[in-house]
């Protein structure tokens, strides 16, 4: 790309995780050292979309692109504003750039296994340019579309094999049809962009990075059942999101792409963005209907299905962003190609959302089938301070924890599904011997109680009747028959909830209890935490054997509880100690209990 | 705290800026929350007086609406401070010590979740996920995002908002 390029370009991160490191300062220092030393050069924002929405990896801000005319890019990361004078003197004027701030190979080797397609303009493009857009295919994947009949590009879409990607992973097309199929002219298309899960960013990217390929995917749509008119649901706490779309809808009106005759087209759509108000529930479907209705976000049961008694009382046809951005590319490049990406039950490539104890936490775009095992190691370079691997947790609160045996499952939804876990809408939550699995157990259970919209039994009285037994777990005060009563409770409450929210509810329990089932044991007999996680059952002493006298622990302490000196064993003043484990985390040799 | 709340439910609220929300989306279908949420920009957060005044024009029970107002997180019913830290506990964070970071905010403010400390100058507020997951554990004052927190930066942060206006 940076073969045209005939001025210098300093291409510098500047989303929220760029700001957050700093950025600002950092383009400040480059246009300082460039006005000192006279050199002609563009400071520019490589990206402005928030966090990981650019390239995935902004854990490592700053990340600044140098392009010299005529030569590729080289990428710096960890950029401050001290280490300008330096780029700019060996890098831009002597041509020799600095090795040792260059970002590594697990840069490449981030970029390598991924495979890109959703995520192509992501950060490549300006998001809040059409012009930008269309010079990347931009709406040529609607326009094929209306050179068919409404039928056959459903058929497009069952051929292709997409399925819904927010998490159930139902055929698309097949879902298309119902609605297509159900009587009456008023018809709505929703897209639902509530991402509520913890662990989740991939929507706000695409919504952030590429607001343009949203709408196309959901005109497409539109044309194929019949609806002319469209809700976007974003949930109120991606203000940027909401702000990015709103311009570019704004935009489309303006052009005519939206509007009675889109694009000239021949036929009608109109879309309106609905802000959701900070309630989980409404992810779901038929609570996230009855939020738009301006009433309370609570489910209803179903059947009647959307697609025949949907949104004030019409045929409704909900996808999920990714869903819709994954139809622009089904028809710039056709269903066979997308069905050559993936594997025999999972088409196309998955966003995955990779946090916690993991090297280089980001979005990460892979084709389904890949194994979770190269998705954390090869692509986001192993776990944290080198620890040992524990678990990976798939799926958000409906899913299920993984341990290491199950590494080797390959990332689709069949796969993910025998394994005890979900593909739910792709975040992955990594943990590793620190973290104390009745915990989690405790905390996704915790939050889905507080989401509980309440409506139902099972899920109101039942998930927090479970986390009071799990909070006993983890205070130490678990008793014999906890564990049975725990499935027990589980299985009631997944048979019996109303919507999905309280049918998966109970899957982080279940799973851990699968897999560790001893760290509950422990918990409950020895009333002791395997993975010192657990507040009330810690004792913080320096293993006299372990310590490598390093002083880690003596640094981060808040509360100056650890005594230390150079050469020296690190002691923890057990009466200044507040509990509150900076020192067992910052340890990278496992040498505080 | 409640204090604050009382003198200001009593106070005479100027209604102008609420009639004019009403007035933009009155004819539209679903209007309620839009109209709720755009009270809560123009005040900060939703004055007694209007959701009577919502619950006259719109023609809703106010009943209705306090339903609306109890069920989402989004909505206030009381004055909230200059500065809103929000802390972040979703997964990512949790799993990255994000309760410690709680706890410190706690310390250093004496308040808690959804409290205003009495000058209303500071709001805590724990919330699910803030989409910054990379950046664990992740804290927002206002629209300022800070990253990678500990609990010697989440002191440092929080004394810098109070040394500010």
């Amino acid at each position: 790309m940076a073969a045209n390029a005939e001025i210098i370009k300093v291409l510098i991160c500047q989303g929220t995780g760029g700001m957050a490191s700093g950025a600002a300062a950092v383009a400040a220092a480059f246009t300082e050292e460039f006005t000192k030393q006279g050199v002609e050069a563009s400071v520019g924002k490589r990206c402005e979309v928030v966090g990981t929405g650019c390239r995935g990896l902004c854990a490592n801000d700053v990340l600044v692109d140098i392009v010299l005319p005529g030569q590729t890019a080289v990428t710096y990361d960890f950029v401050t504003p001290e280490m300008v004078p330096q780029i700019v003197t060996e890098h831009v004027l002597g041509n020799e750039p600095v090795a040792k701030k260059v970002a590594g190979e697990y840069y490449t080797q981030f970029l390598a296994k991924q495979q890109r397609i959703i995520f192509s303009r992501c950060g490549t493009v300006n998001a809040e340019s059409l012009d930008d857009f269309l010079a990347h295919q931009g709406f040529t994947g609607i326009k094929k579309a209306v050179t068919m009949k409404p039928a056959e590009v459903i058929d497009e879409v069952k051929r292709s094999g997409l399925r819904g990607r927010g998490g159930g992973g139902f055929p698309t097309g097949v879902k298309w049809s119902f609605c297509a199929a159900s009587p009456g002219d008023e018809k709505y298309l929703i897209c639902n962009a509530d991402e509520g899960d913890p662990g989740a960013f991939m929507d706000r990217s695409v919504l952030e990075g590429d607001p343009y390929g949203l709408i196309e995917g959901m005109m497409i749509g539109a044309y194929a059942i019949g609806c002319k008119f469209a809700y976007v649901y974003v949930r109120a706490e991606y203000p940027l999101a909401i702000k990015r779309l709103q311009l570019a809808i704004d935009t489309c009106y303006a052009k005519g792409i939206l509007g009675e005759n889109c694009m000239g087209l021949g036929f009608q759509l109109d879309m309106r963005i609905k802000a959701g108000a900070g309630a989980f529930v409404c992810g779901e479907e038929t609570a996230l209907m009855a939020s738009i209705e301006g009433h309370r976000g609570m489910s209803r049961p179903r059947p009647p299905f959307p697609a025949v008694r949907g949104l004030w009382g019409k045929p409704t046809n909900i996808n999920n962003v990714e869903t819709f951005a994954n139809v622009s590319y089904i028809f710039y490049n056709g269903a066979d190609w997308y069905s050559s990406i993936g594997t025999e039950g999972t088409k196309g490539t998955k966003i995955f959302a990779l946090t916690g104890k993991v090297k280089h936490t980001g979005l990460v775009e892979v084709p389904a089938g890949t194994t979770m095992k190269e998705v954390i190691y090869d692509v986001c370079g192993g776990i944290l301070n080198n620890r040992k691997f524990k678990a990976v947790q798939a799926g958000g609160p409906s899913g299920g924890c993984l341990p290491a045996e199950a590494l080797d499952a390959q990332v689709d939804y069949d796969s993910l599904i025998k394994a005890g876990a979900m593909m739910g809408s792709g975040g992955l939550v990594v943990m590793d011997e620190t973290t104390c699995m009745v915990d989690i157990a405790r905390f996704f259970l915790n939050f889905t109680r507080a989401e509980s919209c309440g409506k139902c039994i099972p899920c109101r009285i039942g998930l927090k009747i479970m986390l009071e037994i799990l909070e006993r777990i983890t205070h130490g005060e678990g008793r014999e028959g906890d564990l049975e009563l725990l499935e027990d409770m589980a299985y009631d409450i997944k048979k019996s909830s109303l919507c999905g929210l309280g049918q998966t509810a109970p899957n982080p329990v279940l799973s851990t209890l699968r897999y560790f089932r001893h760290e509950y044991e422990a918990h409950i007999k020895e009333k002791r935490c395997p993975s010192n996680s657990c507040k009330p059952l810690l004792k913080f002493e320096v293993v006299d054997g372990a310590c490598k006298k390093c002083g880690l622990c003596f640094r981060v302490c808040p509360v100056d509880a650890v005594r230390w000196e150079k050469g020296q064993l690190a002691v923890i003043d057990k009466e200044k100690c507040t509990q509150c484990t900076s020192c067992y985390d910052a340890c990278r040799f496992m040498a505080i209990e | 705290m409640s204090n604050a709340a009382q003198s200001v439910a009593q106070e005479e609220i100027d209604l102008t800026g609420a009639n004019q929300v009403i007035d933009k989306y009155q004819d539209m279908h679903g209007s309620l929350m839009p109209v709720l949420q755009g009270i809560q920009e123009h005040y900060g957060y939703i004055p007694e007086p209007t959701v009577h005044l919502v619950a006259e024009r719109l023609n809703v029970y106010t009943s209705q609406i306090y339903g609306v107002l109890t069920f989402y997180a989004q909505f206030h019913l009381k004055p909230r401070g200059k500065y809103i830290v929000r802390v972040c506990m979703g997964t990512a964070c949790h799993v990255k010590g994000a309760t410690r970071i709680g706890d410190t905010l706690t310390e250093q403010l004496g308040i808690g979740h959804a409290e205003t400390t009495e000058d209303l100058k500071f709001t805590a507020e724990y919330v699910a996920c803030i989409g910054a997951c990379g950046m664990a554990p992740v804290i927002m004052v206002n629209e300022a995002t800070y990253g990678s927190m500990s609990v010697q930066k989440m002191v440092e942060v929080i004394d810098k908002y109070k040394a500010m206006e």
